[in-house]
C-alpha cells in the first residue's frame, strides 16, 4: 500500500447577497443602533424579521421597533470559541427575546462563566464599535438589570439603506485523493503515467479514479501508458488566466496517450498555435521539479490516422 | 402520505452499508461507496442495468470536493445512460423521491444510495453553511452549539436532565455492540462538556460511511426478497428556519409527518430514530408517542454511527433489514436534516404476516 497523500485544501468564497426590504431595514437599523422587528398578520413581532410569515407565508412589511434589551430563552456555554464566532473568549450562545418581540434572536452572550448565565436572565445588546449593516453589528449580548431604554421611534426610515451583505466563508480541509489517484500521483513522481484497466470492458483510464464509469467496477490493474500520444481535439485559448504565466494564444488539447482509452488534457507547446491539428503526435515535456508534464510537444511523427482515435473523441 | 388502496405496493428489498469509521483517507468517495453498491445489488442478484431509477443524497461541502456526486456515479456504472437524480440532502429524501417515482409506475426498481465523508473537514463548521446566510451563518454557530441550545431548552422545560441524556447515550451504544457497522459502541465515557449542557458522549461520532437501499414494486419485490419491507407511508415536513421562531422542545414536523405516513394508525414494534444528539431522542420519542414497548434504535442509531447524509437512509435500511429477517413486523424509520431537527421524514414499513 502506497503512502496516503494528504494536502491542505482551503475553500474560500465571499458570498455577495442582496437583501429584501425587511432584511435591509433590519440590518440598516443595526448599523444605526436601532432594532426592528416585523409584525405578522396575527400581531406577533418577529425579531430577527422575516420577509414572509413563517407560518402563513404571507408577505409581511410592517416594521416595528423593539428594545435592545431582552430575556434569554435558552443558552449553551461555549468554552472553546471557534473561528468566526462573535467572541474569542469563552461565551454563551443564547437565544434572546428582545423586549417587544415574540421570537428570539441567536447571538453570543458575554458572561464570566456558565454559573453567571441562566434562562430568564436579562441582557442587552453590546453594539460593535464599527457597524456596517450586518448581524455582526451586534458585538454580543451582555448581562443587564436595568429598565429598557427609550425607543428611538424609528420604524425603518434610514438614509443610505444597505442593499446587500458580503459574507466571507472559509472552510479548511485536508484533502486525500484516494487509492487510485494516489498511485497515479506517485507514478508521476517517477515521470511515468500509469492508468488502470477495467476488469470487465478492459478499458484503460488515465488518470484513474478507481471506478470504471461504464461498468461501475473497481479498476485496479495498473497499466503504464504513453509517453507519446495523439491530439484528439483541441481549442485555442485567447484569454489569459489569472495567476497563470502562459502567453496567449495557446492550445489546450485532449490527448489520447498510447495505450489509454480515455483522453487526458494538456497544453500543447513547441509548435505555433495555428498549426496544431487533430491527429498530431505529441510527447510530454517535464520541467525540473515539475510534478506533472508542463506541456506536450510534437514528436515529429506522421499524424495519426483518424480511425485510430475516433473512439476517443 | 400513505399509499392508498389501488396504489402500487413498494418495498425495501435490500440494504447495505459500510463499516463506518473515523477516517477513510485511503479511499476516495467513490472507492468508499462502490463496495456498498455491489453488495446491495448482489443481495438481489440484480445488475445496474436491471435498475430503472437511481437516486442519491450527498453534500460536496463535507469533503470539500466539487461535483463529488457526479464522480460517485462512476461507481454505479452509468452506461447506457441512467435515469438518475440527486438530492443535496440525506439519502432518506432520495429514497422518498425514488418511492414517488415507483408510485407513478414509471419504474419498478430503484437504487438509492448516500454517502458522507466528513473526515477531511471540520463538520461542526461545515454545517454552519446550511444556516440562514443573513442572520445566523455569519456568527458561525456550530452544530454542537445549536444542539446544546435545544438540550438546555429541554432541561429548562423539565423534559430531561444530564443523567437522563447520559442514559440515552449508554443505551444506544450498548445496542450498537450487536451492530458490526457501528463506529462507537459499548461503554463510552460521557466526557467533558463540549458545549454545555452537551458532553462528548451526548454527541455522535464523526465519521465516513455510505449506505444503499433497493426499492421494488409489487411482485418484483416478492421475487427479489423473501420478506419485503413494504413502505406503508412516507412523509416529510419542515419547520421555520428561524431557530428563535420554533419551540425547540417539540417537533411538530415529526408528528405531522408521522401522522401523514400512517404511523399512529397501529402501534409499531420498532423505531429507528435519527437523533444525532441525545436530547433529540427525547424530543422524537415525545413527538412520535413511543412507549416503552417499542424497541428504539436496536442498531445504536446515529449516536453509534453518523455518516452525514447517509445516517437517515441507514435508519430506513436498518428498520427494513429487521423486517427482512423477521425481527420486526411493523417499524417506523425517521430521518432528520438541518439544525435542531428542522426537517423530518417518517416512513412506516411492514412485513407480511408470518
Amino acid at each position: 500500500m502506497l503512502e496516503v497523500l494528504k494536502a491542505p485544501l482551503v475553500v474560500e468564497f465571499p458570498f455577495t447577497r442582496s437583501l429584501g426590504p425587511v432584511q435591509s431595514a433590519f440590518l440598516t437599523g443595526l448599523r444605526e443602533g436601532v432594532v426592528l422587528g416585523v409584525r405578522t398578520g396575527d400581531g406577533r413581532v418577529l425579531v430577527p424579521p422575516a420577509e414572509y410569515d413563517p407560518v402563513t407565508a404571507e408577505e409581511i412589511r410592517d416594521l416595528v421597533e423593539v428594545a435592545p434589551t431582552g430575556t434569554v430563552t435558552t443558552w449553551a456555554w461555549n468554552h472553546a470559541p471557534r473561528r468566526g464566532q462573535p467572541l474569542a473568549t469563552p461565551f454563551a450562545w443564547a437565544l434572546v427575546r428582545l423586549d417587544g418581540a415574540d421570537t428570539a434572536l441567536l447571538h453570543a452572550l458575554d458572561a464570566p462563566g456558565p454559573d453567571a448565565v441562566h434562562t430568564g436572565m436579562r441582557v442587552r445588546i453590546r453594539w460593535a464599535a464599527e457597524r456596517t449593516g450586518a448581524i455582526t453589528d451586534i458585538a454580543c449580548f451582555e448581562p443587564y438589570d436595568g429598565d429598557p431604554p427609550q425607543l428611538t421611534g424609528n420604524t425603518g426610515q434610514f438614509a443610505n439603506p444597505v442593499s446587500g451583505i458580503v459574507a466571507a466563508a472559509r472552510l479548511d480541509y485536508t484533502y486525500s485523493p484516494g487509492r487510485a489517484q494516489t498511485a497515479y500521483i506517485h507514478a508521476l513522481g517517477d515521470r511515468r503515467i500509469v492508468g488502470e484497466r477495467c476488469p470487465s470492458c478492459r478499458k484503460v483510464y488515465v488518470p484513474p479514479r478507481g471506478a470504471c464509469p461504464t461498468c461501475g467496477l473497481a479498476t485496479s490493474e495498473p497499466v503504464e501508458v504513453g509517453p507519446r500520444g495523439t491530439v484528439t481535439t483541441f481549442c485555442i485559448v485567447n484569454i489569459k488566466a489569472k495567476n497563470l504565466d502562459i502567453e496567449v494564444p495557446y492550445v489546450y488539447a485532449h490527448i489520447a496517450l498510447d495505450g489509454a482509452d480515455l483522453a487526458l488534457h494538456g497544453r500543447i507547446g513547441g509548435i505555433p498555435y495555428d498549426e496544431v491539428r487533430m491527429g498530431l503526435r505529441v510527447e510530454p515535456v517535464w520541467t525540473e521539479g515539475g510534478r506533472y508534464p508542463d506541456h506536450y510537444r510534437p514528436t515529429g511523427e506522421p499524424d495519426a490516422d483518424y480511425d485510430t482515435y475516433k473512439e476517443l473523441l | 402520505m400513505t399509499s392508498a388502496p389501488g396504489d402500487r405496493e413498494i418495498a425495501v428489498v435490500a440494504f447495505a452499508q459500510t463499516v463506518h469509521r473515523r477516517t477513510s483517507d485511503e479511499s476516495s468517495e467513490v472507492e468508499m461507496l462502490m463496495p456498498v453498491l455491489h453488495e446491495v445489488l448482489d443481495r438481489t442478484g440484480m445488475k445496474t442495468a436491471d435498475i430503472d431509477f437511481t437516486c442519491s443524497g450527498s453534500s460536496d461541502y463535507l469533503a470539500g470536493r466539487a461535483f463529488s456526486f457526479t464522480l460517485a456515479l462512476d461507481g454505479v456504472g452509468a452506461w447506457p445512460p441512467l435515469s438518475e437524480s440527486h438530492v443535496e440532502m440525506d439519502g432518506a429524501w432520495a429514497l422518498y423521491e425514488a418511492w414517488t417515482k415507483l408510485l407513478t409506475g414509471d419504474a419498478d426498481t430503484a437504487l438509492v444510495y448516500a454517502y458522507g465523508k466528513s473526515s477531511p473537514g471540520s463538520v461542526r463548521d461545515v454545517l454552519t453553511r446550511q444556516l440562514d446566510p443573513y442572520y445566523v451563518a455569519p456568527l458561525w454557530p456550530d452544530a454542537v452549539a445549536l444542539a446544546a441550545l435545544q438540550a438546555q431548552a429541554l432541561i429548562d422545560a423539565g423534559d430531561t436532565d444530564e443523567p437522563a441524556l447520559a442514559a440515552v447515550a449508554a443505551r444506544n451504544r450498548e445496542a450498537a455492540t450487536a451492530n458490526p457497522h457501528a463506529q462507537l459502541k459499548g461503554p463510552v465515557p460521557q466526557g467533558d462538556h463540549l458545549v454545555r449542557p452537551l458532553r462528548t458522549g451526548d454527541c455522535p461520532p464523526i465519521g465516513d460511511g455510505a449506505a444503499a437501499v433497493i426499492l421494488a414494486a409489487g411482485d418484483r419485490a416478492r421475487d427479489l426478497c423473501a420478506r419485503p419491507a413494504w413502505i406503508r407511508g412516507i412523509d416529510h415536513r419542515i419547520e421555520a428556519h428561524g431557530l428563535g421562531v420554533r419551540d425547540l422542545t417539540d417537533s411538530p414536523s415529526t408528528r405531522l409527518a408521522a401522522e401523514r405516513a400512517g404511523a399512529f394508525e397501529r402501534p409499531v414494534d420498532t423505531a429507528e430514530l435519527h437523533a444525532p444528539f441525545t436530547a433529540q431522542e427525547i424530543v422524537l420519542r415525545k413527538a412520535l408517542r413511543l412507549d416503552d414497548g417499542v424497541v428504539v434504535n436496536p442498531s445504536g442509531g446515529a449516536l453509534a454511527a453518523n455518516p452525514i447524509m447517509a445516517a437517515g437512509l441507514i435508519r430506513i435500511g436498518e428498520a427494513a433489514a429487521r423486517i427482512h429477517r423477521g425481527a420486526s413486523d411493523r417499524a417506523l424509520a425517521h430521518a432528520t436534516s438541518g439544525p435542531c431537527l428542522q426537517q423530518n421524514l417518517v416512513a412506516v414499513l411492514e412485513g407480511e404476516p408470518r
